[in-house]
């Protein structure tokens, strides 16, 4: 996209289409998150209503009460931004902040297409899940900061569950990588292309059962009931932002709904084909981009088409997830500070770590046979796994003349030199993936990647 | 718009910018946190510094390494330190009062510190200077973290071709070390395991025959 309105406007590289590009693009994101609650709280009071045997919202905004929450902003934005005597006031100002940031940068890795993500970063699942983490720490803040008693206790308790709670995820979000050796979303996704029998959770019995553990883990890392004993509106009020009120209440929701929706994308990509859908429409019409054109960055309207329904296709699957977790908000009654730890410790933690184990052992047929035990994945073979590469959609450009890659800094060189290695021996297996007929970029060219291109490439196409 | 902006920002290298900006809000809230004497904030400050280091690795492409500074240093040792603080500090470690003598401690002690450091810097003899072909260097893309992870377990890519057989089969990994690093947490963690219930369990019994 910068490329094309500085093509417009200038007709050579020029800072305001790079400008323009990252800011429809920040604005896009922040409207995920942004517009994302709004929906996301009216789904909420619909669903609760629903499962309540009533109807939630009517009246707002015609039909269906869909301006509801558009109301409950306004609202809000009237409310008085009250400070409490007794509060540290730099602190409890700057919590909701923390949260709201930590939760929106998460959606930095996150990819909503083939190729259409923030950043794309080679360690994305580790930095979601790292970045997801500080999310607590805005919580923590916000209940330390509060100087009240029921802030307190909320706040101790998110931070022991959360604390306890990364230890599962982390296990769980470790199978899939493992599977396809990357930590790359957009790839992971990649490997998973085709029809719905190639998704990660049909791969074995155990990664089946670790996206539930996931699923449970998530909702209780998210802060969402039944693990919601932060705010236990029956115990402690209102928990954390027991003091909150106004707009700063309402950033720890976008927060709460944000990470929400994150923590389902997140499943969708490692469990559920992220943007592939489950009959592969646009493969078998041969809209989708090539690996090809992705590495090299070629813009088509069909390939674009392919990757808008993608995106779609994702945003149905994380707004499944969403869903899911209302519904078992609704559903479930609040488990005890004890009976949380329990979930997670001495059920979530061995369960992912047997899972673990018996997906590494899978792969050896249990050491009873030689070969790796039949996988579902394999019913209807669409894209071999071993075709797709690490940085697929990283563009390859040539450096120019001016910048050769030999004169790198001195602490680069063995870097290089390392990388080099790596090359060899995905070239070995490059030359595996040629015996099954399919066509493999060099990754060897996507490592001489110029300065200042990595920065928005992929998305800002 | 003004009409020198474009140019003004034309020729403002980004990459420096970034550096300087991330570079500032590190040491600033570094600062912070030896200047404050409430130790919530401090801790506040200290995840804010912190985070600006992740962006300083970030920035340099090395995005495993600022994942890594996030998960471990923003996250785990905050947490545990919000922890400490919350849980167990009395109103005198929270409100922390310093006196002339831990002043003048502390000043030798950071000063020395620094001396060091920069000495150390200053003795390579690239970062005296800025090179003189700074503006052919490239970055390098940083394509995976794999080799990194083969490495810790074991397997050098980087080796596999050596003339030497011992060194080309996979004896140059990291793997003892990382063995020795994760025993070591094993033991540390049955270790406070076994405290905490220690602990407990007299707490208890001296409770029944009080």
């Amino acid at each position: 996209m910068a490329e094309f309105l500085n093509q417009l406007l200038f007709g050579r590289p020029h800072w305001v289409g790079y400008s323009v590009a990252a800011l429809v693009h920040c604005v896009l994101y922040f409207h995920v998150v942004a517009v994302g609650a709004l929906l996301f709280i009216w789904m909420e009071r619909k669903i609760a209503g629903r499962i309540q045997d009533r109807l939630g919202p009517t009246r707002v905004g015609g039909k269906f009460g869909w301006l509801q929450t558009l109301a409950d902003g306004i609202k809000l934005i009237a409310k008085e931004d009250v400070t409490p005597t007794g509060a540290d006031r730099m602190l409890f100002k700057a919590a909701p902040y923390v949260s709201f940031a930590a939760s929106f940068a998460a959606y930095l890795a996150l990819p909503f297409s083939n190729g259409w993500v923030g950043q794309n970063i080679n360690v994305a699942v580790f930095f979601v899940i790292a970045v997801m983490g500080l999310e607590v720490f805005g919580v923590i803040l916000a209940g330390y900061a509060s100087g009240s008693k029921w802030s307190l206790f909320g706040g101790m308790r998110e931070a022991a569950q959360v604390v306890s709670y990364e230890v599962p995820v982390g296990l769980c979000v470790m199978i899939p990588v493992l599977l396809c050796g990357t930590m790359n979303m957009v790839t992971i996704g990649n490997m998973q292309a085709g029809w719905f029998t190639n998704w990660l959770v049909f791969h074995d019995p155990f990664t089946f059962i670790v996206f539930w553990v996931y699923f449970t883990c998530a909702t209780a890392s998210v802060n969402r009931a039944p693990f919601d004993l932060a705010e236990a509106e029956s115990e402690l009020v209102a928990g954390f932002h027991t003091e909150y009120s106004g707009l700063r209440w309402s950033f720890f929701f976008m927060a709460e709904y944000g990470s929400m929706f994150t923590v389902s994308g997140l499943a969708a990509v490692l469990f559920f084909g992220g943007w592939n859908g489950p009959v592969p429409i646009f493969d078998i019409l041969g809209w989708s981009y090539t690996p090809d054109e992705l590495a090299s960055g070629t813009f088509r309207v069909t390939g674009y088409l392919a990757n808008l329904a993608g995106c779609l296709n994702f945003m149905f699957k994380a707004l499944v997830g969403v869903t899911v977790m209302m519904w078992i908000r609704w559903s479930l009654p609040r488990l005890r500070i004890d009976q949380v730890m329990a979930t997670c410790l001495k059920y979530c933690v061995p369960i992912a770590a047997v899972c673990f184990a018996g997906t590494v052992l899978w792969q050896y047929g249990f050491f009873v046979t030689d070969k790796p035990l039949p996988s579902l994945n394999n019913l209807i073979p669409a894209a071999p796994r071993a075709t797709v590469r690490e940085a697929w959609t990283i563009a390859v450009t040539k450096p120019e003349s001016s910048a050769p890659t030999t004169s790198e800094p001195t602490p680069a060189g063995p870097e290089a030199e390392k990388q080099q290695g790596q090359t060899q021996v995905e070239r070995g297996a490059v030359k595996e993936a040629a015996q099954t007929g399919a066509k493999v970029t060099d990754p060897a060219a996507s490592t001489e990647g110029a300065k200042g291109e990595r920065l928005g490439k992929v998305v800002a196409r | 718009m003004t009409m020198f902006a474009p140019s003004l920002l034309a020729a403002l290298d980004w990459h420096t910018f970034l550096f300087l900006l991330f570079a500032l809000l590190a040491c600033g809230f570094a600062a912070a946190v030896v200047f404050t004497s409430n130790v919530v904030r401090m801790a506040f400050y200290l995840t804010l510094s912190l985070s600006s280091t992740a962006g300083l690795f970030f920035l340099a492409d090395a995005e495993f390494v600022g994942a890594m500074q996030f998960m471990i240093y923003v996250g785990g040792t905050l947490v545990l330190l919000i922890f400490g603080v919350m849980l167990t500090a009395q109103s005198r470690f929270v409100q922390m009062k310093t006196n002339a003598g831990e002043w003048v401690l502390a000043a030798i002690v950071g000063s020395a510190l620094l001396v060091l450091l920069a000495r150390t810097a200053l003795m390579n003899p690239d970062w005296r200077n800025p090179r003189e072909d700074r503006n052919q260097v490239a970055v390098v893309e940083s394509q995976t973290a794999t080799a990194i992870g083969q490495a810790l377990t074991g397997v050098r890519t980087d080796r596999l071709d050596a003339s030497d057989s011992t060194l080309a089969g996979g004896m140059s990994g990291y793997l003892l070390p990382f063995e020795i690093a994760s025993v070591h947490l094993l033991v540390v963690l049955i270790g406070a395991g076994y405290l905490a219930r220690a602990k407990r369990r007299a707490a208890s019994s001296s409770e029944t025959s009080a």
